[in-house]
């Protein structure tokens, strides 16, 4: 498997959103690709025929009646929040500059 | 230490049930413990001293009112701080959650009030459960009380670390590729990882939904079958939750105690059979496999070839799904927000944030997750590795057909010094060598203390089929009553 360049780890850190700096991009690349090498021995054994398991427990999907029970107030629910407003959860501005003008 | 934190979780509750001590004395000496070593081992992140004197306030109360008292009653418990506790704080051993107290309780922590048992405090971990030896802490590594200088193993090294040096007889931990065996075993600990879905994850901070499972931590199996026993069961809010009662391991714990095995076929994969082991592990390991031949187990050697593969497997999984579930750590709902000055957009101040409160191997594993599922690679890595899981699950049921139950060193190496492998993580990868199988698969296992190389503990662990918990404490007790166990040098 080809190696992982600094190029590629800066744009999985922007996929990843993560602001990684000019030096934690070197160190990440030299990592990534050394774990890269070694996993991918994954390739050398499963044959097409294999299927994949997810999940070691067969999934159900759980339901239960719609009925309104105890839960969270509001300020619990917000307890936990960088910041709130009117008991929502306060954003950042969501557009940038460009796409707000 | 005083005479009390010696004791077992079970000697504990009986002087508690009998009124010759009081919860109350029980909890003030462990607090008095931690007080006077965890600066040297930093097994606690936090310790709850009101919260944990009200409960046993509580139990004390009970049993003056004539209440029958559950088999735990009284017994002071530490829990990893990747569960969820109401009021006290959570923080995954990350700066991005520094500070946060849920609004609500785990299940695991639900079930351990209602056991009566005493909540300490949260113990230190790896950051989101990432590690193998506690240095990926963002509040700094738990040492190790055999030695100070060594690693506790990880993730839950501070739960480990904190039976060891007597500062709790109970812990909860969590094991996504070894969190609870692989500490347990070098800290001459016992620790179990139940089948996956026997214990509820709900409330639990999620790395990797389809192999996370917390357990018990304890110093004997029969303590950890108690803890086990008190834990488990069904969990409706969990929709991996097994709808199937937890087998009787407090029982098998006890029949395993006995100290017969007549009848039990045991099977050595070969496939462990020393690469890459240490020498003084796998001597320790085959003088305790001699020592299960005495008491009537029979010894036959299983080839599990797909074993080979569970590490590159799981190092695709394991940060797939931590991709996935840490994007959730946003800066909007709870926990740190970086770089909010009114001049950024959410997404610079999500990647600020993100950057500021996840450290190293929390990177890594999100980078090296979302490479795995990216278009182009999904099917070389992420399939890949799914298509392997299935191969380490037939070898499973394969080698159960032979045998009743696996078994093999927990760890290849004993605690190995701190900083010695964080310049390179796949070397940190090495240290769950040979308890990711299990995981995978979605097994039980546990690691008891079989032994010591150089002065250090080393453990054997049991591997069982899916649901068949109460076997592998069976065996796990009858080595425990053949070998001993290991008590570590006076802090």
């Amino acid at each position: 498997m080809a190696a992982i360049s600094r190029e590629e780890v800066a744009h999985l850190a922007r996929l990843s959103r993560l602001a990684v700096t000019e030096e934690e991009l070197d160190t990440f690349a030299g990592q990534l690709d050394v774990i890269l090498q070694a996993v991918a021995q994954v390739g050398e054994v499963a044959a097409a025929d294999i299927p994949p398991t997810s999940h070691s427990v067969p999934l159900t999907n759980v339901l239960r009646e719609d009925v309104v029970t105890p839960c969270l107030t509001p300020e619990e629910a917000l307890s936990g929040a960088p910041d709130a407003e009117e008991q929502r959860f306060r954003v950042p501005r969501i557009l940038d500059e460009e796409a707000a003008s | 230490m005083t005479d009390v934190t010696a004791l077992t979780a079970t000697q504990i509750a009986g002087l508690v049930a009998t009124g010759e001590t009081s919860a109350v004395e029980v909890t003030r000496a462990h607090l008095d413990r931690i007080a006077a070593v965890d600066d040297r081992v930093n097994a606690f992140l936090h310790v709850d001293t009101e919260g944990a004197l009200a409960a046993a306030r509580e139990v004390d109360a009970r049993r003056a009112a004539g209440e029958e008292l559950g088999p735990l009653a009284g017994v002071p418990v530490a829990v990893k701080d990747v569960l969820a506790t109401r009021g006290v704080p959570t923080t995954v051993g990350s700066k991005i959650l520094e500070g946060w107290r849920p609004p609500y309780d785990s299940t695991i922590v639900q079930r351990l009030r209602a056991a009566g048992t005493v909540m300490l405090g949260k113990t230190n971990m790896d950051e989101f459960a990432m590690g193998s030896s506690t240095e990926y802490s963002a509040y700094g590594p738990t040492r190790n009380p055999w030695d100070t200088d060594r690693i506790p193993g990880g993730s839950g090294g501070g739960s480990a670390a904190a039976l060891a040096a007597y500062e709790a007889p109970l812990a909860i931990g969590s094991d996504t590729g070894g969190s609870i065996r692989q500490p347990g075993a070098v800290t001459g600990t016992v620790g179990a990882k139940p089948t996956y879905g026997g214990t509820s994850r709900y409330g639990l901070v999620a790395f990797s939904s389809s192999l996370d499972t917390p357990g018990p931590c304890a110093r004997t199996v029969l303590d950890a079958a108690l803890l086990h026993a008190a834990i488990g069961g069904h969990d409706p809010r969990d929709s991996t939750s097994i709808p199937a009662p937890v087998p009787d391991v407090v029982a098998a714990a006890k029949l395993g105690a006995t100290g017969d095995l007549s009848g039990v076929r045991l099977g050595v994969v070969t496939e462990f059979g020393g690469e890459g082991a240490e020498p003084g592990v796998m001597a320790a390991f085959n003088e305790a496999v001699g020592a299960l031949t005495k008491l009537g187990a029979e010894i036959v050697e299983v080839s599990c070839p797909h074993f080979r593969y569970a590490l590159p497997a799981y190092y695709l999984i394991a940060p797939s799904e931590c991709s996935s579930n840490l994007a959730r750590f946003d800066g909007v709902r709870f926990g740190l927000r970086v770089g909010d000055d009114g001049n950024r957009s959410l997404e610079e101040v999500m990647s600020l944030t993100r950057e500021a409160g996840f450290g190293p191997e929390v990177k890594r594993r999100i980078m090296l997750g979302t490479y795995a599922l990216s278009s182009g690679y999904y099917d070389a890595y992420y399939g890949q590795a799914q298509k392997v899981r299935t191969l380490i699950t037939r070898d499973f049921t394969a080698a159960f057909e032979q045998v009743d139950a696996l078994i093999s060193p927990t760890t290849p190496f004993v605690a190995f010094p701190l900083g010695a492998r964080t310049a390179d993580p796949y070397q940190m990868y090495l240290a769950d060598l040979f308890t990711i199988p299990t995981n995978l698969y979605g097994g039980p296992g546990i690691s008891v203390p079989c032994g010591l190389s150089a002065g250090l503990p080393v453990g054997l662990q049991v591997m069982a089929p899916t649901m068949a918990d109460d076997r592998m404490y069976r065996v796990a007790a009858a080595l425990e009553s053949a070998v001993g166990t290991f008590t570590p040098p006076t802090l």
